[in-house]
């Protein structure tokens, strides 16, 4: 049997399109050259030297005693914080879905650790943590009297991420929940088994997979991480402070391509475990709806202890945050408490804090629509067509979810410093804004895209076919009736994008030039100096920045989104 | 109303699809021929799975064809993208835009043809009271009703006059009652516009109510090419005669013309090109046997139920079981479970395969 004929009947009907095929020929090229080239030249510069393949760059860097112990110590960090987020994540789940929440300051606190991870800056727990625990902490030195207590290192870390992770642990399973069918777990008390005994052997069982899915999440979002170890670290290395190290401090490029390689090997595989078999495990044990409403625990023996456990969580995490915004109108923190407002008069009089602040917010408004509208592109060209390209574009757009900022950092820098290949074509590039706001739509691409897929999987196909069928171009379909029916993702992809962009720090720190001031990097700056009241003061700015954007976004949704209005699923 | 009716021809189409779960190939649809004369209303039936679907999206253009050539209106049109083609769909789902109100979803394709803001208003207004929508132009799609929605989608498909309608299950999606009353409206409609149409269904009686002619298809093949009449009537093999209507295989030798021989008796029924001698298996409907205390094919009650309109038996007739349907039983003699009863056969109702 050939399939010839239709192959080349839908080539001819593709080219048709000139429009579909531009804009496909395009998104392979941006992709090939914003996330495989720059991987692909961390790959020839640890591998190829003058004389050909050699194994030599990896066995320069495995000799070197601080990457084994960066990778080692990596490794031990993400173990314990996947599997305490995924721990704490499942209990804020487990809570919210099943059991009976008396208050309604329960369900605000609830609905403020699902918010923080959205609107957070990466490095905000970090310096609160140092606030709080530190030689000049609140609660160690004024509370407990402990002068020499130190928060850097291992704990420090782990604790840090834990805190910054778990609630998208909660979000993650939080949704595998809702889904299973009480009924089950009815029918298992029906037959005698104890509550604990039906969280065990039903409840459990369902969304392991799930749990896995999330501990992997976490651990790969850990061994990514670059902020929280460059502050909260000390002499403690992860590899992907390591990287930085080596090529800031050491200038070894080689050396650091090398190591990014590592990294990026250990992610890539987490990645691939997590999407390709625990993600479809996951959702495919919990693909019905649940019947009814569940009979929501009421029993005061369990949910007085599990209310107590989760509020203690919660409001330590956001007093964690409040640290932040005191932390920078304290005259001298942990010695004077009078109240001051010099440190945000000093960042913008001494600090150049409005420029930082501008550079910050026109570069990721710029890079946010553009995210926006990539994401939703690819969404629809992914979800709602076919075409040969389309595995490609598939594959490209979430592997880039798996590499960590600092590789991406690394790979750009090998990639563009001399041009394309050292040609010095697309050279002009480099140190410009233009290729910061490359770097940001790449680092928020997959999340947009993830968010674009998922809601046009809801949309009936023959819809868009519906108005193909009547006479539109692909062009036409996509502006009438796609886009209008994913306002809601676009939006939310819009200002992910945006929020992401301007609390970014991993790879843009390794790219920024003077020209350009960074909040992200003046904080991270200004931290490692020890100058807690400034970097506070950025932070806080920062915070009010992302969650207005937020607030903005939701008021927007509520009156113009299309969620309200339209029923889209069939 | 359709500037120009169109035919469609199909010649030698085939689609072959890759079985998700082996891997394999296989064919969709295969080596299908079909002519649909402008201006008919013809109608694919068939079981699920059986390439109807398929052989409409072929037409519309969102699947191409691996072997041969479709024509519309003389043309051929495989390589045409769906919205060069001069088709409208009725999708199942009715794929109403819901971000438009109705009037918009009907202007949508008019609005493509770059016709301007008058005509586009008369046509629609025009439209929506052919379909009994006058008045509705400003409701957003999800405050209609399941009909309404299906006339809509009806009407935006009609507006654009297209050369062939296409319609793929439209009513799978209604309750019984409306799907009785929605297949005349559309019936209607269609001998109003005048144009030809094509029609995905998988439910006999509502391609018996609405086409002129049907074409039955399994397993990628068509089995038939018929009236409604001839393909209940003369059913070309088993699975049409099965797939059609209720029917009872009884096996019989042919014995002559027209005459052939059932558990020992000898009765009328239409042989055909049967030679005698010849193995055959006649088609009996269940409402074409009558049963009574004398006769020649004797047999047990093996079941009995009153339906209101028919007395429902199952009759065991030496070692098979033949379903009867007698109707208006209020008149008839009821017979109950172990009785023997005689079948009886009224003229021209056999017909043997």
């Amino acid at each position: 049997m050939a399939k010839s004929q239709s192959a080349s009947l839908d080539r001819k009907k593709l080219m048709a399109d000139p429009i579909m095929v531009t804009t496909i020929v395009l998104l392979v090229v941006f992709l090939t050259i914003f996330i495989l080239y720059p991987l692909a030249i961390l790959l020839v510069d640890s591998f190829v030297s003058d004389d050909g393949l050699t194994l030599d760059t990896f066995k320069r860097v495995m000799a070197l005693p601080n990457f084994r112990r960066a990778i080692t110590n990596t490794l031990k960090v993400g173990f314990l914080v996947g599997i305490a987020s995924s721990l704490i994540g499942l209990l804020f789940a487990y809570v919210e879905v099943y059991v009976k929440l008396r208050t309604k300051f329960m369900e605000g606190l609830f609905k403020v650790v699902s918010m923080l991870p959205v609107v957070s800056p990466p490095f905000v727990l970090s310096l609160s943590m140092i606030m709080l625990f530190g030689k000049a902490g609140i609660i160690t030195r004024f509370l407990l009297h402990i002068y020499d207590n130190s928060v850097y290192g291992f704990w420090g870390i782990a604790i840090v991420q834990t805190l910054t992770f778990f609630p998208v642990c909660y979000m993650m399973l939080k949704g595998l929940l809702k889904n299973i069918d009480p009924s089950l777990e009815e029918a298992a008390r029906d037959m005698g088994a104890s509550r604990f005994k039906v969280f065990m052997t039903v409840t459990l069982p369902l969304i392991l997979p799930g749990l896995g899915n999330a501990f992997l999440v976490t651990f790969i979002e850990s061994i990514a991480d670059f902020a929280n170890p460059m502050i909260i670290g000390g002499s403690y290395d992860t590899l992907a402070t390591t990287i930085y190290l080596q090529i800031t401090g050491a200038y070894d490029k080689q050396g650091a391509a090398a190591m990014a390689v590592v990294l990026l090997a250990i992610t890539l595989l987490m990645f691939v475990i997590q999407k390709y078999y625990l993600e479809a495990k996951s959702t495919a044990t919990l693909s019905g709806k649940a019947s009814r409403e569940r009979m929501l625990i009421t029993d005061k023996s369990v949910t007085v202890p599990l209310t107590i456990l989760c509020s203690g969580l919660a409001i330590f995490v956001i007093i964690m945050y409040i640290c932040v915004p005191f932390g920078a109108m304290f005259r001298t923190w942990g010695y004077d408490f009078h109240l001051t407002f010099k440190w945000f008069g000093q960042v913008f009089t001494k600090y150049k804090g409005f420029k930082a602040f501008k550079d910050s917010f026109i570069l990721s408004l710029i890079s946010a629509p553009i995210t926006a509208l990539l994401s939703m592109i690819i969404s629809y060209l992914v979800v709602k067509r076919k075409f040969k390209a389309k595995g490609f574009i598939e594959a490209v757009s979430m592997l880039a979810m798996a590499v960590p900022g600092t590789v991406l950092g690394i790979g750009y820098i090998r990639g563009f410093s001399g041009g394309l290949f050292g040609s010095g074509f697309l050279q002009g590039l480099y140190g410009t804004g233009a290729i910061l706001v490359i770097v940001f739509v790449v680092r928020s691409l997959p999340t947009g895209t993830r968010s674009g897929i998922s809601a046009l999987r809801q949309i009936d196909k023959s819809i868009e076919e519906s108005a193909y069928d009547m006479g539109a171009d692909s062009f036409k379909v996509f502006m009438t009736v796609t886009l209008p029916l994913i306002k809601d993702s676009f939006l939310s992809g819009f200002v992910t994008s945006f929020v992401r962009s301007i609390t970014a720090i991993s790879a843009i720190i390794l790219l920024v030039t003077p020209s350009y001031l960074l909040i992200t990097v003046q904080i991270n700056e200004f931290a490692e100096k020890g100058a807690y009241g400034i970097a506070c003061a950025f932070a806080t700015i920062l915070i009010i920045i992302t969650y207005t954007a937020v607030l903005l976004m939701n008021i927007f949704m509520k009156y113009f989104g299309t969620s309200r209005k339209v029923n889209i699923e069939d | 109303m359709a500037k120009e009716k169109k035919g469609v021809r199909l010649e030698h189409i085939s689609k072959i699809y890759k079985d998700p779960k082996t891997g394999k190939d296989f064919y969709a649809v295969k080596d299908q021929n079909l002519e649909i004369e402008p201006g008919s209303f013809v109608t694919l039936l068939g079981p699920s799975g059986c390439g109807k679907t398929t052989t409409l999206r072929m037409i519309a253009g969102f699947e191409s064809p691996d072997e041969g050539e479709i024509y519309l209106g003389g043309e051929p049109i495989n390589a045409l993208t769906p919205n060069k083609r001069d088709t409208a769909m009725v999708f199942q789902s009715y794929a109403l835009l819901p971000h438009y109100n109705i009037f918009d979803n009907v202007a949508y394709g008019l609005k493509l043809r770059k016709m301007d803001s008058e005509t586009i208003k008369k046509k629609v207004t025009d439209i929506l009271s052919l379909v009994g929508l006058e008045g509705m132009e400003n409701r957003m799609t999800n405050q209609l009703s399941g009909g309404q929605q299906q006339r809509v989608a009806l009407a935006r498909a009609l507006v654009i006059e297209p050369g062939v309608l296409l319609f793929d299950e439209p009513l799978s999606n209604l309750d019984a009652k409306l799907r009785v009353s929605m297949r005349t409206e559309i019936r209607r409609i269609q001998q109003e516009a005048g144009i030809t149409a094509v029609y995905v269904t998988h439910d006999q009686s509502e391609a018996m109510a609405i086409s002129d002619k049907v074409i039955i298809m399994n397993k990628g093949i068509v089995e038939q090419v018929a009236t409604p009449q001839e393909a209940y009537y003369y059913p070309n093999s088993k699975f049409v005669a099965d797939f059609i209507g209720e029917c009872n295989f009884l096996k019989a030798k042919v014995t002559g013309q027209d005459m052939v021989e059932i558990d020992g008796a000898a009765v009328k029924c239409a042989t055909g090109n049967l030679e005698s001698g010849a193995e055959c298996d006649v088609v009996l409907r269940p409402e074409g046997a009558t049963l009574s205390d004398t006769g020649v094919i004797k047999g047990i009650v093996d079941y009995s139920c009153f339906m209101g309109a028919y007395q429902d038996y199952r009759i065991k007739v030496g070692e098979s079981f033949v379903k009867i349907q007698e109707y208006n039983p209020k008149n008839k003699k009821i017979y109950k479970v172990g009785d023997t009863v005689y079948l009886g056969f009224e003229d021209n109702t056999l017909y043997a395969l």
